[in-house]
């Protein structure tokens, strides 16, 4: 039935535990990325440049609207087809999940972004214009920490999705978890115990994310709470 | 029609603002019909006028929060233009207190007062830490430096909004019924904040529904109705013998 020890063995094995860290460093480095990247196009997509709203609006509905797995496939497969440069062994799984999934975060961090911008009310921009201050410090200093604040919980929830996503770069051969344990069980033919194995991986890096949450959420709401 | 301007200046002397034929168009709607203001230094007006007159537009128009469609304004002897550098320099020459404070929620009171200071005047932290308290004493409230906005009243807040703009150093303060949106009792601490302020001689523009306050402070009541100025001139005079029939039922109504 069910081997406890072969269990244990896997959760505590270094196969795993070598999957699980490229899960992490894949998960931060496009988490990372895709921030960053949408602090800018959330903004743009209030542009008073209507082709430039368009454009954002164009981004968005292509990475929202295509599956993850069918863009991996089409960074990892499709970009080697189309330019011999990426036929080199550099362009690594690593680096080719890494592009692809930040090209679909961007679209959903963006989202998150401009309404959360959108949130913190005018006023603020007025108090902050009032003073005198330039439109880069309004930004930096009065709008973006508030809207972090507001958009803390929906991106813990991409980051999460993100996480879990990230299971279907085995299909472009990345030794993460999934890849892992495959390997793992088309020598040994356990599935359950590897697959628990993996779950146990997934549901912890998962509540240490809720905890963060809410220790940024507790950050952020100083001065919130009377 | 417009009565006759009361100035306080002097000849030859630089008025604070100066507005000439100041017009305004939200889309097809003409909020301001052509205004002509100029406020002298250390003069207090108050403007007031049924709600919809444009009296916001027109403070909101002297510091660029709203862009005019035609006509001039001088602060300080600088055109107000659509350059963002000059708009950014007035703004730092002109204090603005509003209606709902505009405090920032994430920054302590303290650092709701110096965030300009330090980013604007490049002001060393303690330098403006200082500067921050001795304004925050002016406005008898350096107890709750270390608070957060929202931890304070209403009218808390308002002071602190006083003394955030007070901290620039302004020449002018413009005050968007800085008491509409406060409770009552709450009325009174910033109205003496706003008269101490007006003792020290600072150059104010008021729009306001508070007669009590116009009758001790202003030296000239302007009152606006459909984007004009219908009327102004010394506060009693406005009281008692306004020229317009609109007036004397405005204030009628605010006063009883």
């Amino acid at each position: 039935m069910f081997d406890f020890h072969l269990f244990l063995s896997a959760v505590f094995g270094w196969p795993l535990f070598q999957g699980a860290i490229i899960t992490v460093l894949l998960c931060a480095a496009v988490q990372i990325t895709s921030l960053l990247i949408s602090l800018g196009t959330a903004s743009l997509a209030t542009s008073p440049r209507w082709w430039m709203r368009k454009l954002i609006a164009a981004y968005v509905w292509l990475f929202r609207g295509t599956p993850a797995l069918l863009v991996l496939l089409f960074i990892w497969n499709g970009l080697p087809q189309l330019f011999s440069i990426f036929r080199s062994p550099w362009f690594s799984p690593f680096l080719a999940a890494y592009i692809a999934l930040t090209l679909i975060q961007v679209a959903y961090v963006t989202e998150v972004l401009r309404s959360a911008y959108g949130a913190v009310g005018l006023g603020q921009r007025e108090g902050a214009q009032a003073l005198g201050l330039r439109r880069w410090h309004v930004f930096t200093y009065v709008v973006l920490p508030q809207a972090l604040r507001i958009a803390t919980p929906a991106l813990v929830n991409e980051l999460i999705s993100l996480l879990k996503t990230t299971s279907l770069a085995t299909v472009i051969s990345l030794t993460e978890l999934m890849t892992v344990s495959s390997l793992a069980i088309a020598t040994s033919f356990r599935f359950l115990e590897w697959y628990t194995a993996v779950l146990v991986y997934y549901l912890t890096m998962v509540a240490v994310l809720t905890i963060i949450q809410s220790k940024v959420e507790q950050i952020f709401s100083k001065g919130y709470s009377r | 029609m417009i009565a006759e301007q009361s100035s306080t200046a002097m000849p030859g002397d630089r008025a604070a603002i100066e507005v000439t034929g100041l017009q305004k168009w939200y889309g097809t709607f003409h909020v301001l019909k052509g205004i002509d203001l100029s406020v002298s230094k250390g003069e207090r007006v108050v403007v007031c006028g049924p709600s919809g007159s444009g009296k916001s537009t027109m403070i909101r128009c002297i510091n660029g929060l709203e862009k005019h469609s035609v006509g001039q304004i001088l602060v300080d002897g600088v055109e107000l233009t659509n350059e963002a550098r000059r708009i950014d320099a007035i703004r730092a020459e002109v204090g603005m207190v509003f209606q709902h404070f505009n405090l920032f929620p994430h920054m302590t009171v303290l650092q709701n007062c110096t965030l300009a200071l330090r980013l604007i005047r490049h002001m060393a932290k303690a330098d403006a830490e200082a500067r921050a308290m001795a304004f925050l004493e002016k406005v008898r409230i350096p107890e709750q430096a270390n608070k957060y906005p929202l931890q304070l009243s209403g009218g808390q807040q308002q002071r602190v909004a006083i003394a955030r703009a007070l901290c620039m150093g302004p020449k002018v303060m413009l005050f968007d019924e800085p008491t509409s949106a406060l409770d009552p009792e709450m009325v009174r601490e910033v109205l003496d904040t706003m008269i101490s302020l007006a003792e020290d001689g600072m150059t104010m523009i008021c729009v306001t529904h508070e007669m009590s306050f116009a009758r001790r402070v202003a030296d000239r009541i302007i009152f606006m109705d459909g984007g004009q100025i219908l009327e102004q001139g010394p506060a009693e005079q406005m009281f008692r013998q306004p020229v317009h029939e609109r007036t004397r039922s405005f204030f009628n109504q605010m006063t009883h």
